[in-house]
């Protein structure tokens, strides 16, 4: 039998496996197994490219394996889970960098003016991806400053990359015989990446990375153009629109456009000063554990703070004294909490706490006029009242978790900075709003141990 | 069809299955679903295995095999701590 059908075949197999497994991503109960079941289809589509006629020697590939292979085992075991958006953000760029390779690889004499526009997207869309990644890994892991980096000229500076980028993709694809384009395409593309990522600050990330996620995917799929593979095409794409997905339900979140979210910062809007009324009141854990005591009703709001404190496993501990004393309790976890979607269910299902607990946005913000005491970990933006209140508020309109609507409100915070997008929160003055300042694991375990635990 | 109309078709198939898939995606899975989605886009490794393997050792080769250990980073590491996080999601027990 010829072989490219067996070859043909075998991705088709592998394309219905990546679709399978997508889908029974659609609930925690079978998850696991469609991230298997992808896997598998993985391995099919490895095992049929390997059987390629044209492959005459096999040390390059397993060398690359191998290395590969290893580094990928180790990462993935290594890595914590307060970590996951900076391995996810590079693992992004280097979907990026092997697309980029890939497109370049393809690159010869007698491709046509198809391949070649699909050449340069390839490694366009990688290149940018790469070091967008990269940037954005060094200001989730804070090597790099969280914050937004702004210049004066920069949108001048911008506009010529992108001409830049468009002109030398234009004059490669014309003249594909000379390398000078080529190299100018990869650097320029390069640079694009950097540029893209730095004037998008901290409070922003979850956005940025799922965009970056997409981008990998749109970058693969490009390479699967540029060398005519379907298996590259359908996977690729699934991957570019489950990250525009998870963008757009980042910015809705933050009732921002996505332009928003790429071409300006909350600063130039967040000098507004508006009087807040009321004053702080801080209480200590004793005082805190005589309401929590009382409480039949608790709703916890962790937000990126927990991660930081590392206090997942302690807040679980409460959870648990809690409900031994007959209280309910639930997680009410923001779309944007965290530095990634989804980022606080994985920190609280590592601690434990079963996934029926956590409560989206819509869902516990319903029931959170019957909620004792609200406790916010380290969340600030997410649970600002002026979101609703105040209209010149730069989040005016952002959809938050409703914590004035509980009967007391528990907000644990360092101190009294404003959080990430440096906008004031009327939420920490309010009548029925107790402050804990201190770090958040330990103000934790001191209501664990008042609770007896 | 040829080559490149029938590429297309795929593209635009992928893209809508794509799209209903990942919305049926409940929120608590988004971050195992994005590191599956980076394991998903090693899938570059397939294509750069065919690279990798012409014995011109040319630069085309250096490239490819480049572009196979990268890729295996994203494939391997991609699937294992998606599972790894996945294993940690329980229901509460009644």
């Amino acid at each position: 039998m010829d072989l490219s059908i067996i070859t043909s075949l075998g991705y088709v197999v592998a394309s219905g496996l990546f679709i399978f497994g997508l889908k029974m991503l659609g609930s925690p109960a079978t998850a696991r197994k469609g991230n298997m079941v992808s896997a598998v289809g993985m391995l099919v589509a490895i095992v049929v490219a390997l059987l390629d006629q044209g492959i005459v020697e096999y040390q390059f590939i397993l060398g690359g394996m191998i290395v590969g292979g290893a580094v990928g085992a180790i990462a993935a075991r290594a890595v914590a889970m307060t970590s996951m958006p900076e391995m996810v953000a590079l693992f992004n760029g280097l979907g990026g960098a092997a697309s980029l390779l890939v497109g370049w690889a393809a690159l010869s004499p007698d491709a046509n003016t198809f391949t070649l526009i699909t050449i340069v997207l390839s490694i366009l869309i990688g290149g940018v991806t790469l070091t967008g990644s990269l940037i954005a890994y060094g200001k989730l892991s804070e090597t790099l400053g969280s914050g937004a980096v702004m210049f004066k000229g920069q949108q001048l500076v911008n506009s010529l990359i992108i001409l830049g980028v468009f002109g030398s993709a234009i004059m490669f694809c014309l003249e594909p015989t000379d390398p000078t384009w080529l190299y100018v395409v990869i650097g320029l593309s390069l640079v694009f990446g950097v540029m893209a990522v730095i004037p998008i600050g901290g409070a922003d990330m979850p956005v940025v990375i799922s965009l970056l996620n997409s981008y990998s995917g749109l970058a693969a799929c490009a390479a699967g153009f540029a060398i005519n593979n379907n298996v590259l095409i359908v996977a690729g794409s699934l991957v570019g629109a489950s990250g525009i997905i998870l963008t757009q339900i980042m910015c809705k979140a933050m009732n921002r456009s996505l332009s928003n979210v790429l071409f300006s910062g909350f600063a130039s809007v967040s000098n507004e000063t508006t009087e807040i009324e009321g004053e702080i009141k801080p209480i200590n854990a004793e005082d805190a554990y005589y309401i929590l005591e009382a409480a039949t009703n608790v709703a916890i709001i962790p937000g990126y703070g927990m991660a930081v404190a590392q206090a997942q496993h302690v807040v679980k501990e409460l959870a648990n004294l809690l409900e031994a004393n007959g209280a309910e309790v639930n997680f009410g976890i923001h779309p944007v909490a965290g530095r990634m979607p989804g980022h606080m269910n994985v920190l609280l299902a590592e601690a434990d706490v079963p996934y029926d607990q956590l409560l989206e946005m819509d869902e516990i913000n319903p029931r959170m006029e019957s909620v004792d005491v609200a406790i916010v970990i380290g969340a600030n933006d997410v649970v600002n009242p002026a979101a609703r209140e105040v209209e010149s508020s730069p989040i005016y309109g952002m959809p938050v978790i409703n914590v004035t609507d509980a009967r007391t409100v528990f907000v644990l915070k360092r101190s009294m900075a404003s959080g990430f997008a440096g906008i004031e929160n009327p939420l920490f003055y309010k009548e029925n709003t107790r402050m804990l300042f201190g770090d958040a694991k330990e103000t934790i375990s001191a209501l664990v141990r008042e609770l007896g635990g | 069809m040829n080559g490149a109309e029938y590429l297309l078709f795929i593209l635009m198939l992928s893209v809508f299955l794509g799209f209903e898939l990942i919305n049926k995606v409940p929120a608590t899975l988004h971050t195992p679903l994005m590191s599956g989605a980076n394991a998903i886009s090693g899938i570059t490794v397939v294509g750069a295995i065919a690279l990798a393997g012409t014995g011109d050792a040319d630069l085309a080769q250096w490239l490819g095999a480049g572009a196979v250990a990268l890729a295996s980073v994203n494939v391997v590491g991609g699937y294992m701590v998606t599972d790894r996080m996945l294993g940690f999601f329980k229901k509460k027990e009644s």
